[in-house]
């Protein structure tokens, strides 16, 4: 297929992935910063979404505090912000369209009644009743469109290729969500395993509609331990970076198969998976959780670049 | 000015080809026709919402009213316009073989030097260069007006890129879906192998060095051009790959495009951008649509374009004048297509005439289109004509002038119910290696205002289907 398209399934695939983890980080900080000051807040909650979305940068140049009002605007409808929500389903409509006959068109009614959707929203002057029910929306936009393209893509390069910036992107933002909740968010003279801990970690876990999982997986109470190894090591867990790379190496290997050649990115891929496989959640504390998220940011941003390098250019 | 309506002549009889199609008008109550027009523009929209670009501004555009009457023509009718269409495009293939080689036409006196030589589309690149099979208007699309139940003219040529035959398919597409009770009481001829064709006549027109199963690709301007919505509806259509100047590169004169499994050559590019854009390193160098190198490729012989380059200098307006005696030339035979009468303003007695009788005439701008720069004499007020009276003085050459012609009407369905609207007919022409080929029909345009005559949807034009019945 042309690189030209593959390129834009591969974008409009991270683009909505994207667009559902803003959303989920919004929701997510909306409950902490709910609670009372005791349980919750300490008031870095709104930084760390600033953080965890990725765009400490932008956000500090576009604005002064981060508070709720703030950065909602930021990550919703900011088009100065290159990653708002906005942006992001701009983005992989206007990718789409300019493919628009490698999308099978469910995948193409979701994202252009998402973008029409969109203005009306963008439009209104929400409550915070209307806000949860738009971050709602977002999340099932993302839904939608993921379920149309399991259910109606040819299974041929075209999907793997969408189903790699799926994967690729997700990744990213599970690493990330882990790496500034524990390095961020937890103010130095609080203790790790308090109250105020355990609710930031209960969020994490909302982040990633991990919270049930997590219980049925290991009836325990919320440790900081076990939500790494589900978040980082447990395959089960659909979003954990495992699973993400189990499914990477997959697709990638079927893309090696049907174009008959292995590349950088397939070895890349294999032995990012085998680390993960050959490690425990102990030996990642041992040397240091922090390091080991950032490692893996910079191998799986690496990665994307040499898929990009391999097929899409 | 009484026009030729198509269902009943000159108002009072009911032509054999509309017996079916009046029946049913008058069973049908007036608010089945309604319910009926607005499924139309639902399916079109859902189209537009699937296919194109529903939901941004200039998507106003895509959607062009659509008339749930359909124009409906005989098999005999149709035979002979078939026949005259085959015959001037074969005249305006060896037309334009021979002005970028042996220019016989010209030695001849044919035609004036001036008007091929100094024309802007005619491209010097193509002089004594030999295009694959010696075809270079692939796809025409032959702009026809009737007057009455003989006479069909042909209003204008296009021999570049020209577009709307995805609305001729989708129109049948739509009625097919909603009326299929009139297509139990017509045998409607068939549109919808006109892919079928296009994709066999691009293969067939690959260099000779091509593989016997050549890579053929659409090559279109990219998603904000207007008509991107056809050039991604055709490629889907074809199953061709649908690219942008961007995908494509050329190493060593061969072309090739950008795969997810490294280059793979294009042998037949099927281009729906201008002349102009093509290549920057022959023509505008600023275009950013084109391919660099293409020229050279195409030189080489490597690549086959359709159309070829240079076609723009058999559907100028000033060149259409003489179809009529290229035809001839060509062919050897009479044509079977009259032209429009049409005044060369550059003729000075003729623009002499076109001067004295503006309010009669249409006049339009010899490299104008779409319905733009073009004055329509009884319905323009005095200032329009003046400004056209002093256009005409400064630069004759760069008009013609025809009288206002009393274009066919066809019942339409409009506000006040059933009427008759002006119409025309553009069929689409393949040229290939093995010959002419031209899906029955075409597309018809109507002008839903009443009396105007102006069909372009630029202008507040429809659009109808066309069925040539095949009995």
């Amino acid at each position: 297929m042309l690189s030209r398209t593959a390129d834009a399934l591969f974008w409009v695939s991270r683009y909505v992935e994207r667009a559902e983890y803003l959303a989920r980080i919004l929701d997510a900080t909306m409950r902490l910063s709910n609670l009372p000051h005791a349980y919750g807040g300490a008031g870095t909650e709104w930084q760390s979404a600033v953080a965890t979305a990725g765009c400490d940068e932008t956000f500090a140049k576009a604005y002064g505090e981060a508070n709720e009002r703030n950065v909602c605007d930021f990550l919703t409808f900011n088009p100065d912000n290159p990653s708002s929500i906005r942006n992001c389903l701009a983005l992989a409509r206007s990718n789409a369209r300019g493919v628009r006959t490698a999308l099978t068109s469910e995948m193409w009614d979701a994202l252009n009644g998402a973008w029409l959707e969109l203005q009306r929203f963008e439009k209104k002057r929400m409550d915070r009743e209307e806000f949860a029910r738009f971050l709602d929306w977002v999340k099932n936009v993302s839904l939608v469109f993921d379920g149309s393209a399991y259910r109606t893509m040819l299974r041929d390069d075209g999907y793997w290729f969408s189903r790699l910036g799926v994967y690729i992107e997700r990744a990213d933002n599970t690493a990330r969500i882990l790496d500034v909740k524990y390095h961020v968010l937890l103010p130095a003279n609080e203790q790790i395993g308090g109250s105020l801990d355990y609710f930031q970690w209960t969020t994490v876990l909302r982040e990633v509609s991990a919270l049930t999982a997590y219980h049925w997986v290991y009836r325990e109470a919320v440790k900081p331990l076990l939500i790494a190894d589900l978040l980082i090591l447990n395959r089960r867990m659909p979003r954990s970076l495992a699973a993400c790379y189990e499914n990477i190496s997959r697709f990638l290997d079927l893309l090696g198969d049907s174009y008959g050649r292995q590349g950088p990115a397939q070895r890349q891929a294999r032995k990012t998976l085998a680390n993960l496989s050959s490690t425990s959640i102990d030996d990642i504390f041992q040397h240091g959780l922090h390091e080991f998220i950032e490692d893996f940011i910079t191998e799986n941003n690496r990665l994307g670049g040499t898929i990009i390098e391999q097929y899409l250019q | 000015m009484v026009a030729f309506d198509e269902m009943t002549g000159s108002g009072a009889e009911l032509r054999p080809a509309y017996e079916a199609l009046d029946k049913w008008l008058k069973e049908a109550p007036p608010e089945t026709l309604a319910l009926r027009r607005s499924q139309a523009e639902l399916f079109f929209r859902r189209i537009g919402i699937t296919f194109a670009v529903y939901g941004d501004e200039e998507s106003t555009e895509r959607l062009i009213p659509f008339d749930i009457i359909p124009r409906v023509l005989t098999k005999p009718e149709w035979t002979k316009l078939e026949a005259g269409l085959r015959q001037r495009v074969t005249a305006i293939n060896m037309f334009l073989a021979d002005v970028y080689g042996p220019k016989e036409c010209i030695k001849a006196g044919i035609i004036p030097a001036d008007l091929v030589y100094r024309n802007a589309c005619y491209q010097l690149e193509m002089v004594d260069f030999q295009v694959p099979h010696g075809i270079y208007c692939h796809i025409a699309g032959i702009d026809i007006v009737r007057v009455d139940a003989d006479t069909f003219y042909v209003l204008e040529d296009n021999a570049r890129t020209p577009s709307g035959v995805s609305y001729m398919m989708e129109n049948r597409e739509v009625m097919l879906r909603l009326f299929p009770e009139l297509f139990a009481t017509h045998r409607v001829a068939p549109v919808d192998n006109y892919p079928d064709q296009l994709l066999a006549t691009l293969r067939s027109v690959a260099p000779r060095s091509a593989p016997s199963d050549p890579n053929i690709c659409l090559l279109t301007p990219g998603q904000f051009n207007s008509a991107f919505y056809e050039h991604s509806f055709l490629a889907d259509k074809l199953g061709v790959e649908l690219v942008e100047g961007s995908d494509l590169l050329v190493k060593d004169d061969v072309v090739y495009m950008r795969t997810t499994q490294g280059p793979k050559r294009v042998d037949v590019i099927y281009r729906r951008i201008d002349d102009d854009f093509i290549d920057p390193l022959v023509f505008r160098s600023d275009s950013i649509l084109g391919v660099p190198g293409l020229i050279g490729a195409y030189k080489a012989g490597n690549v086959t374009l359709a159309n070829a380059v240079g076609t723009g200098v058999a559907d100028d307006k000033a060149v259409y004048s003489y179809m009529p005696e290229i035809v001839k030339f060509f062919t050897g035979e009479e044509p079977i297509l009259k032209n429009v009468p049409t005044y060369r303003c550059r003729e000075p007695e003729a623009n002499a005439y076109v001067l004295d009788n503006l309010e009669k005439l249409v006049v339009k701008e010899v490299n104008g289109s779409g319905g733009y720069g073009m004055l329509v004499g009884p319905h323009a007020n005095k200032a329009q004509i003046e400004t056209f009276r002093r256009k005409l003085k400064a630069s004759p050459e760069g008009f013609i002038a025809q009288p206002t012609l009393a274009l066919s009407t066809c019942p339409t369905f409009v506000a006040s119910g059933v009427a008759p609207r002006h119409v025309d007919l553009r069929p689409y022409v393949l040229s290939g290696a093995n010959g002419i080929s031209c899906v029955p029909g075409g597309l018809t345009r109507v002008a839903l205002k009443e009396g105007s005559l102006v069909v372009n949807s630029s202008q507040g034009g429809g659009t109808k289907d066309t069925w040539v019945l095949d009995a």
